[in-house]
């Protein structure tokens, strides 16, 4: 059974552990959260005295994904593991599976996260209405839909003035 | 793994199908990374450089499958970097080069339109892998829609030479757009099997998406002359080859080169 903590049984201790040490592994573009707290750990497991990481990406193009992998397997190893991990695509990453830790911590970084909901249509010009991570206002305004990394767009809060990124609702 | 709902004798097709989608991505992805570092503002120098990541990871992860589903040992960099020139299936549309900066927006936007009804059908295709794909790609394909239509309007609705431009541009792009939504055997195979629309059954929407902006941007939809074919089948136009020539210089100067 996938490994989040707790539970009696020796199996799951060991699973509970791999779980923990996995988990701690930060996303390398935004390092103020971790891959749980992003929703891209979908489970670890002990299969034959293995640690089996899932793994799902979060943008089809993005760049972190291998280096996620890596850090992830390291993890495992140096918590006393033989590790593997597999990507797993179906289903789909969303970012509505970011965890509320994870969505404060977005915001005490200055990335305002991304508005829930994202399967909903969205209109072909529509604004999605972005909260400043400073002082909170509605009032800002799009500088660019894409930023410095593939889950992030510009923007900026016209109540304080704070330019800000903005993780990407998808 | 493969594809439930496709007779192993389909397996070719499916195939087939999917380097046609996998290659309309990889190569549009190139073209729009040729614009690193020389976008017109910094923000559309991060912009286009995004969008070509998000085309060309949906590319990879094509081009994984096709690789599973071929079953011969080839894998995603064998398919993108080792192939001939015959043997690419994207549109043609996809390899047209840059031009200006409203030629690559309404190319962009083009492309945009056809693809986002069809990621949005796939979602529920019958093949749980491109479905997973597909759920991804929707989401992505809006923002491209999005981007690239508010760059058609603005230059279409701005200066008389960015109006200018963007009329040229219409023009010289009108007769790459009915490739999009040919029927073969392939797409008449997929949809069969639940596994993509019929594409042509996607131009109406298509018409609707790109009618909308080219009101907005004050532009005319002009009548296609002629509908150029022939990408499907491996036969490309002029541009293609040397596009190939960047693309693949580096695993042909050292084969098997990774990272
Ligand atoms: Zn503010």
């Amino acid at each position: 059974m996938a490994g989040r903590p707790g539970g009696g049984a020796k199996g799951l201790d060991a699973a509970a552990k791999a779980w923990q040490a996995a988990a701690s592994v930060l996303d390398p573009e935004v390092p103020c959260v971790t891959i749980a707290d992003l929703g891209i750990l979908r489970s670890v497991e002990i299969e034959s005295g293995v640690a089996v990481a899932k793994v799902t990406p979060t943008y089809s193009g993005c760049p972190a994904v291998l280096a996620i992998e890596l850090s992830v397997e390291a993890a495992l190893r140096g918590a006393g593991f033989d590790a593997r991990v597999e990507r797993v695509i179906s289903p789909a990453w969303t970012t509505d599976w970011i965890t509320a830790e994870g969505r404060e911590k977005l915001r005490a970084f200055g990335i305002a996260p991304p508005e829930k909901a994202a399967n909903s249509v969205r209109a072909l010009f529509g604004e999605t209405i972005v909260h400043c991570p400073k002082c909170g206002s509605e009032n800002t305004s799009r500088v660019s839909e894409f930023g410095s990394t593939a889950c992030k767009a510009l923007y900026r809060c016209n109540s304080c003035r704070e330019p800000f990124d903005y993780f990407k609702c998808i | 793994m493969a594809a439930p709902g496709i007779p192993t004798a389909d397996r070719e097709k499916l195939l087939e199908f999917l380097l046609r989608l996998a290659d309309d991505h990889l190569i549009l992805g190139h073209r729009l990374s040729e614009w690193c570092g020389h976008a017109p503002m910094l923000e559309e120098d991060l912009a286009m450089p995004n969008m070509a990541l998000d085309l060309i990871g949906q590319a990879r992860a094509l081009y994984a499958y096709a690789a599973e589903v071929e079953g011969e040992g080839r894998t995603e960099d064998d398919f993108a970097y080792l192939r001939r020139e015959r043997e690419y299936r994207n549109c043609l549309l996809a390899e047209r080069p840059n031009g200006d900066f409203a030629h690559t927006m309404l190319r962009q936007l083009t492309f945009a339109a056809f693809m986002e009804p069809m990621w949005r059908a796939m979602t529920a295709s019958s093949d749980a892998t491109l479905a997973g794909i597909a759920a991804k790609a929707v989401k992505e394909v809006a923002y491209h829609i999005r981007h690239a239509g508010e760059w058609v309007v603005r230059l279409g609705d701005g200066t008389e030479e960015s109006a200018r431009r963007m009329k040229a541009a219409a023009e010289e792009l009108a007769p790459y757009v009915g490739e999009l939504f040919e029927t073969d055997e392939v797409t008449e195979a997929m949809a069969a099997a639940g596994v993509a629309p019929d594409p042509a059954s996607l131009r109406q929407e298509f018409d609707r998406t790109i009618g909308a902006v080219f009101v907005e941007a004050g532009l005319a939809i002009p009548a296609a002359p002629w509908a150029q074919s022939g990408g499907r089948h491996g036969r490309h136009g002029e541009a293609m080859g040397y596009l190939l020539a960047d693309l693949q210089y580096m695993q042909r100067t050292y084969p098997g080169a990774v990272w």
